[in-house]
């Protein structure tokens, strides 16, 4: 199958490359930016004029919720909701039922999702077995399996013992490691961010502590161990400056932020809003400004969606009974724009947070779009308005806080190793 | 979208009582104005008026309360209401109905009123927008974060003894962290212009950002208390005595407990209040209790005007 996209604006985030040229795809890569090579005969051109042609997204962390979960979300379900949003890679964590503490596991899923013929799934194993947090899983096997790096999702892991030993067994082998700040008493039964909507509402708070505690355990073991480490979620202010700080000392970690968190606060809970029942909690005004400018700065390398389908009758709840997330996958990208226009930053750089960076983060070949690459990508139109609805939505998972909300481009195309696997 | 005021309808009546934050003080004012009005009602012999007549109210309770869920009862049939009371806590929730699925059942029972008492912050406002438009819903108590009746008939006692608000200074002393008594007696103050309320307790009972809700902050009793015309003092609940928040009730009591010399800080003619049930002994000394000062048990008298008067203007707002 080869493919002609005619016209489009090509951005490569990675180089900053900003050009309207045609990209020419054959044997699922691109073979040629600008003029295509001699005799090449498109089977299909896809005119892109007015189009934004660039790298899929990659995205550091979707929940598909199986095994275990397929009441609220399926893979079928999940993966058309990824490629439906421009998404041509993703990370999953580990907490499934059961989690992928299993080689077993991690094969089955990679298994399913391949034949599903859609987005590239990388699995996250669990560091711990059962996501226990007491015996570190066989990371060997599970990475044969398939598994990208290892993490405890959104499970603290409050034995130090345990997470310097599997920081130090995963760095024997050169494994990344993931985690979520977050303190395994401090805040243990709270359900939103220890600031004035908690106080109002009378919510059980989570303060920023419950990060900063953690996140300074995670620093110094890092610096201790020289393990490989990515920071998953950050939502606190004092959590930005603490990875600014590290960084600028040369401990070597990466972090990410979900778009959640770039764009909503506390205040955003109204009068108990369930669909911003998030895990981080949604924190203060403050906390979002420095997410913002820790995106800004390199800070944070990267933006995900933590996709998390809940089903409906697990938000129908009082805010504290109710289930955390918010779907997530078909609003990354249309975030990102949303940010990069209000941080009045050009298209290429904002990318590069959905792209290039989460890439790099990963060590995988995607999120670039040059000649010799996998012709995984996105087209989409930058201009195009939508209403965020329910209805619209492909994921299983229909709650989000943006409900209603009017968001600035849509996905018109999306090709995972040169087939088109999305078109709308 | 769920940020604006559920409470209100479109012409700004009651159709809900679910908080007192953002209840326009003419609410307030109108709420207490007819509570005085019901005063004389409990003592009549036949002490019953027509006002609520044909009408369901069910008391739905997913949280045990005596005395809450009887002065509700009390003031729906003194309004001729018909009483239905369900203690939930113990029946379809434990059997694993959801919480909008009783409520569901119940509509369909042709309710008119719900009081609902749940553990859980923001059960009152969940059931209120799920319910027929029909079908008002009155928050007895909902987790921390708010109680509203309870709250005005504090208001209501703070006016009959005080005459007025705008020169009050207000303290409340004890557990506010995890109080929604507090948070909607402070609502309330606000919204009615008393000029100066505190809030004294430990750090470790006081929510991280109480001044917030524009309340200063003592940890002493005799600072705290000085000049006050208003003393409000909280239930400690057992489970929140010994741990990680207080090391001891006897503690407690020493440096926070009401007792006559530290009631003589505040202004001689200050009036001690307590949404009851009392710990003797622990946030209060029984002599302070069943003194002079102590208007602990007209609270109660006028918890049921206050609750008629909710319930009538609801009825009256279809």
């Amino acid at each position: 199958m080869k493919i002609q996209i005619k016209g489009g604006r090509v951005i490569d985030p990675g180089t900053g490359v900003d050009r309207t040229q045609d990209v020419f795809i054959a044997a699922g890569k691109v073979v040629a930016i600008g003029e295509g090579p001699s005799g090449f005969q498109a089977n299909r051109v896809i005119d892109a004029s007015g189009m934004v042609v660039c790298p899929g997204l990659v995205d550091l962390s979707a929940r598909l919720r199986e095994p275990g979960y397929e009441y609220k979300a399926t893979l079928e379900s999940e993966m058309a909701a990824a490629v439906a949003g421009g998404v041509t890679s993703l990370v999953c964590p580990p907490d499934t039922d059961p989690p992928l503490d299993e080689p077993g596991l991690v094969e089955m899923l990679k298994h399913r999702a391949r034949n599903l013929n859609q987005a590239r799934v990388y699995p996250l194993g669990a560091l711990t077995q059962g996501l226990k947090g007491e015996r570190i899983t066989e990371m060997a096997e599970l990475l044969d399996a398939g598994c990208i790096a290892f993490s405890q999702a959104d499970v603290p892991l409050g034995d130090n013992e345990v997470l310097l030993r599997a920081m130090q067994y995963a760095s024997t082998f050169g494994y990344q490691v993931w985690l979520r700040p977050r303190d395994a008493a401090l805040g243990r039964n709270g359900v939103a961010h220890d600031g004035q909507v908690a106080t109002r509402l009378g919510l059980a708070p989570i303060p920023s502590i419950a990060e900063t505690v953690a996140l300074s355990t995670i620093l110094l073991l890092v610096h201790q161990t020289g393990a490989k480490v990515h920071l998953c979620r950050l939502s606190t202010a004092d959590g930005i400056d603490m990875v600014r700080q590290a960084k600028s000392l040369g401990i070597k970690v990466s972090c990410d932020v979900s778009a959640n968190h770039v764009h909503l606060s506390e205040m955003d809970i109204g009068y108990f809003d369930s669909n911003c029942h998030l895990v981080p909690p949604l924190r203060s005004m403050r906390d979002r400004d420095a997410v913002r400018r820790g995106v800004l700065d390199g800070t944070v390398d990267a933006i995900c969606s933590d996709h998390t389908p809940v089903d409906e009758d697990a938000k129908q709840l009082p805010f504290g009974e109710s289930e955390p997330g918010a779907t997530g996958l078909e609003l990354l990208l249309a975030l990102t724009l949303k940010w990069a226009d209000e941080a009045k930053l050009s298209l290429a750089s904002a990318l590069t947070k959905v792209t290039s960076e989460p890439a790099r983060i990963l060590g995988i070949e995607a999120g670039t779009i040059i000649a010799g690459a996998r012709a995984d990508l996105c087209v989409f139109d930058p201009q195009a308005r939508w209403t965020v609805q329910p209805a619209i939505l492909k994921s299983q998972g229909k709650n989000t806080p943006f409900t209603g909300y009017e968001m600035r481009g849509k996905v018109r195309f999306t090709l995972v190793e040169g087939n088109v696997v999305f078109e709308s | 979208m769920t940020s604006y005021n559920l409470q209100l309808n479109a012409q700004g009546e009651l159709q809900h009582l679910l908080t007192i934050e953002g209840l326009p003080q003419e609410i307030i004012v109108r709420i207490l104005d007819t509570a005085h009005s019901f005063l004389s009602v409990g003592e009549r012999e036949i002490k019953k008026v027509p006002l609520l007549r044909g009408k369901a109210v069910f008391n739905l309770f997913f949280e045990a309360s005596t005395r809450t869920r009887t002065t509700f009862e009390i003031a729906a049939k003194r309004l001729s209401a018909d009483v239905i009371n369900l203690n939930v806590g113990t029946s379809s929730q434990s059997k694993g109905e959801t919480l909008l699925d009783t409520v569901a059942n119940l509509s369909a029972m042709h309710a008119d009123m719900f009081v609902v008492r749940h553990s859980q912050s923001g059960a009152a406002h969940l059931i209120a927008r799920h319910v027929a438009p029909y079908i008002h819903v009155i928050n007895a108590g909902d987790g921390r974060h708010a109680h509203p009746t309870q709250g005005l008939l504090d208001m209501f006692t703070i006016r009959y003894y005080k005459k007025e608000f705008t020169s009050l200074r207000v303290a409340i002393v004890g557990d506010v962290l995890h109080s929604r008594v507090a948070r909607s007696q402070i609502h309330a103050l606000a919204t009615l212009g008393v000029p100066e309320v505190r809030v004294i307790g430990p750090r470790t009972l006081l929510p991280s950002n109480v001044s917030d809700l524009g309340v200063q902050v003592h940890h002493d009793m005799e600072n705290g208390l000085k000049d006050v015309d208003v003393i409000i003092m909280l239930r400690l609940q057992n489970e929140r005595m010994n741990g990680a928040l207080l090391p001891s009730a006897q503690e407690f009591f020493k440096y926070y407990g009401l007792t006559p010399a530290k009631l003589a800080h505040a202004k001689p003619d200050a009036i001690v209040m307590h949404p009851g049930p009392m710990n003797r002994g622990i946030e209060i000394e029984s002599s302070v209790a069943d003194g002079q000062q102590s208007v602990i048990l007209p609270q109660v008298t006028f918890g049921i005007a206050v609750r008629m008067a909710v319930m009538s203007i609801l009825a009256g707002n279809p």
